[in-house]
């Protein structure tokens, strides 16, 4: 398949199969065999240098890349919008009429309707027993909702925000990850554990926190992170159904996305990572908020003559390598747009496993872009700074280019 | 081997105890009678907030004498525990319970095996009282499959899922936010059962307790908190790391009650009175006043914080076997002998299970990597190096 230089479509397909009632195994598609590279010429020949935090003077920062819509392409005929809040309330709604077993346990989510309104209208529908408005000691109720699961229950545990999950960190990383295990596979911990995290509007640091790098080394746990509301409802009815204990990533700026998802059940394969756009030059693996900042960088580097293949990796633990593998193995080229701290985020894990593993297929070192190493600011300005914004992503992937 | 009151032993029958006319040859059965017996407890119970129980409590012949042979096994499991340590076929952490089995086997007789309990790192004896085998459990301190956790757990990670036995945790007070979420589980189900939750002094002063007990107050959960205070933590004594040291108190608005946890019987009847309460009425605190007679765990010599004379005394006046052999003997439903003799079996059925759990298998390189996940949904482990330490789960 020959690269297109000029005018690629950028048809956002949402990749995920529609397999209602029935979890789906990982979709192992056939790509093609290794094609030819072809030589981007770009039309900045100007060198620039790798800071990630010098900005074209030509390009306007755009702080505000959750605006972007996503085009989707809605699989079936019918389908119904609504808000990324609205579809995990959806999501978790089916799940509890479905299974009487599923609970809800955590702040203000019963009467108050929850802080970000995802378990609105639950407390009224199915009880005080079933959505369980918890005092504040998230050590205390991680505790409880582990404990309940060894007996069978499933508790959907909510952390107001993910910061204040550090609380119960020796429940989740001592309890939840490894009974299973030390029980010698006697007790099973079906937990789901949730909540926003993230950098949002000038929150401050304590609760713009991202705990994705933190929790990936527990063993036990698988980890996703949700970014557009038809993943959201999948994610969160797979992760409720896995016997597994499953640590939910939200982002409290993307809950307000609107998109339309289909009207019969569906869930999406909780490791496996999403191909948002597929192309040629280049493979960006991103997830959460900063896929719409890569989608918006995209559209800039279509109009200069890249196509970049973009793959929202979803799955945090484990990696989806089969996705990443053949996306590196056709475009020999990687970068990593993430939200973590460079210290030991996500990244920093990706860019290893992809150096052990298919560095004979790498043109280039893997690029990885994150957040920096500071606490978020509150001043809007310097929390901008942060964060990786399409800018960058623009130029690091011509820089990858050349 | 069940330790439950309904013991291998014939049904009952009332059996004249006239020892002295048969012939020694004949091994006697000892009293297998279910008659109700009534005993004191020689220590009042204190309450909080609630009405103390009755001192009398009502037994059997045969359960005295189950006490005892339940008893008898703990103390030996545990010493053989020790000897192996010492021989490094036992590694790492081994927290022992020779002074305390009284609280084991007086709970278990309160209790059925629907009620859970979960307890902290000192598990052994919690284990065996809810019928776990003498074999699993020297396995799993060894380290061999045939363990309770399949040797992945060790001394500190004990469970056993169809006895309700919930473990085993190594870090102190963890266990507290688990055991009132069995407790929620039970009232989510509306079984008609209740959670016991063992802790220590020295959890005592672990935030997530109040943090717990606040929750299961507020919902009326049914779990009782067992605090055995060994008044020990560690090396610290209680009057060193606790300005309140009535546990038993500390819940404020959660009834209380303290306990001679050196005696079975009392701790049978503090239990039975803790469930018909947490059942009705929410939580309850028990404080089981009990000792340790070995440190805190093997790598503590357990005199550097105490004198040798202390321990000594309370052996020779508090010990619970010697209490349970003394009301056995005034009783008359044993004799001195038959106490011995039953004691030698007992170290016979421990050393023969040490020899096969010394026997049996290590495990499986490929074990490393067995459940680690649930393999519902296609999830894969991998080693470090995926090229080769990969594994494909069954």
């Amino acid at each position: 398949m020959s690269a297109t230089i000029h005018g690629a479509a950028t048809a956002l397909s949402t990749f995920n199969s529609v397999d209602s009632k029935k979890l789906i195994s990982p979709c192992r598609t056939n790509l093609p065999a290794r094609s030819k590279r072809c030589i981007v010429a770009g039309s900045d020949a100007s060198k620039r240098s790798g800071s990630r935090l010098r900005v074209g003077h030509s390009q306007k920062l755009i702080p505000n890349a959750v605006a972007t819509k996503a085009d989707t392409s809605v699989t079936t005929g019918t389908g119904h919008e609504l808000l990324l809040f609205e579809a995990l309330q959806e999501g978790l709604e089916e799940e509890m009429d479905r299974d009487p077993h599923v609970c809800v346990m955590g702040e203000d989510v019963g009467h108050y309707g929850g802080s970000y309104k995802v378990t609105k209208g639950l407390a009224d529908k199915f009880g005080d027993l079933r959505v369980l408005d918890t005092p504040i000691c998230e050590n205390a109720f991680t505790g409880m909702g582990i404990g309940a699961a060894m007996t069978g229950l499933r508790p959907v545990i909510e952390g107001m925000n993910m910061g204040f999950l550090l609380l119960a960190f020796n429940q989740i990383s001592n309890n939840c990850g490894m009974l299973h295990y030390t029980s010698g596979g006697q007790f099973t911990i079906p937990v789901v554990i949730r909540g926003p995290g993230g950098v949002g509007r000038q929150l401050g640091a304590e609760h713009s926190q991202r705990l994705e790098s933190y929790f990936q080394s527990i063993p036990g746990i698988q980890m996703v992170a949700c970014s557009t509301p038809y993943n959201a409802k999948g994610l969160m009815k797979a992760a409720i159904r896995s016997e597994n204990p499953v640590i939910l990533f939200e982002h409290v700026l993307l809950y307000n996305l609107k998109e339309s998802i289909p009207d019969e059940e569906y869930i999406c394969n909780l490791e496996e990572a999403e191909m948002v756009r597929p192309g040629e030059h280049i493979t960006i693996l991103t997830y959460s908020r900063m896929r719409y900042h890569v989608m918006q960088a995209a559209k800039t580097l279509v109009n200069k003559g890249y196509d970049p293949e973009v793959i929202d990796i979803r799955s945090l633990k484990p990696f989806d390598l089969y996705t990443i593998g053949n996306s590196v193995k056709k475009t020999h080229r990687v970068l990593i747009v993430e939200e973590c701290m460079r210290t030991g985020g996500i990244g920093a894990s990706l860019t290893a496993a992809i150096n052990e593993n298919f560095n004979d297929y790498l043109d280039a070192p893997v690029m990885c872009l994150s957040s920096q190493d500071v606490p978020t600011p509150y001043a809007g300005t310097l929390e901008e700074w942060t964060v990786v914004q399409p800018a960058q992503i623009v130029t690091a992937v011509e820089q990858l280019c050349q | 081997m069940a330790l439950s009151r309904l013991s291998l032993r014939s049904n009952s029958f009332l059996k004249p105890l006239a020892a002295t006319a048969l012939p020694t040859s004949i091994r006697r059965h000892v009293s297998t009678d279910t008659t109700p017996i009534t005993i004191e407890t020689a220590v009042p119970f204190t309450s909080h907030l609630c009405e103390a129980p009755s001192r009398s409590v009502e037994t059997s012949s045969e359960e005295i004498l189950a006490f005892f042979r339940d008893m008898a096994r703990m103390r030996r499991m545990e010493i053989a525990a020790d000897s192996l340590y010492k021989a490094k076929l036992i590694r790492g952490f081994c927290h022992l319970y020779d002074g305390q089995e009284a609280l084991a086997v007086g709970m278990e007789a309160a209790i059925t095996r629907k009620d859970a309990i979960i307890t902290s790192y000192r598990d052994h004896c919690t284990f065996l009282g809810r019928g776990g085998e003498l074999v699993d459990a020297f396995s799993e301190l060894m380290g061999r499959k045939r363990g309770c956790s399949n040797g992945k757990g060790g001394s500190m990670h004990f469970y056993k899922k169809d006895a309700s036995f919930y473990g085993g945790h190594g870090i102190v007070g963890a266990q507290i936010p688990l055991g009132c979420g069995l407790a929620f589980a039970q009232k989510y189900s509306k079984e008609e059962n209740v959670t016991f939750t063992l802790y220590g002094d020295g959890a005592a002063n672990q935030g997530q307790l109040f943090e717990a007990l606040n929750i299961a107050a507020l919902w009326d959960l049914p779990a009782i908190l067992v605090c055995e205070n060994n008044h020990y933590g560690m090396g610290t004594a209680t009057w060193r790391s606790a300005k309140s040291p009535a546990y038993f108190k500390r819940g404020d608005y959660v009834p209380g009650l303290k306990v001679d946890g050196m005696d079975a019987l009392a701790v049978k009847q503090a239990c039975k009175f803790a469930k018909e309460h947490a059942l009705k009425n929410g939580p309850i605190i028990l404080e089981m006043d009990t000792y340790r007679y070995h440190g805190h765990s093997m790598s503590d010599p357990g005199s550097t914080y105490r004198t040798r004379d202390e321990i000594s005394g309370v052996r020779q006046v508090r010990d619970p076997i010697e209490r349970v052999r003394k009301l056995l003997l005034s009783h008359d439903i044993a004799t001195e002998k038959e106490l011995k003799d039953m004691e030698k079996e007992v170290r016979k059925e421990v050393d023969d299970a040490v020899a096969q759990a010394k026997e049996s298998p290590v495990p499986e390189p490929s074990e490393l990597f067995t459940n680690m996940y649930v393999k519902d949904c296609g999830v894969e482990s991998f080693g470090a190096d995926r090229k080769e330490l990969k594994v494909t789960l069954p």
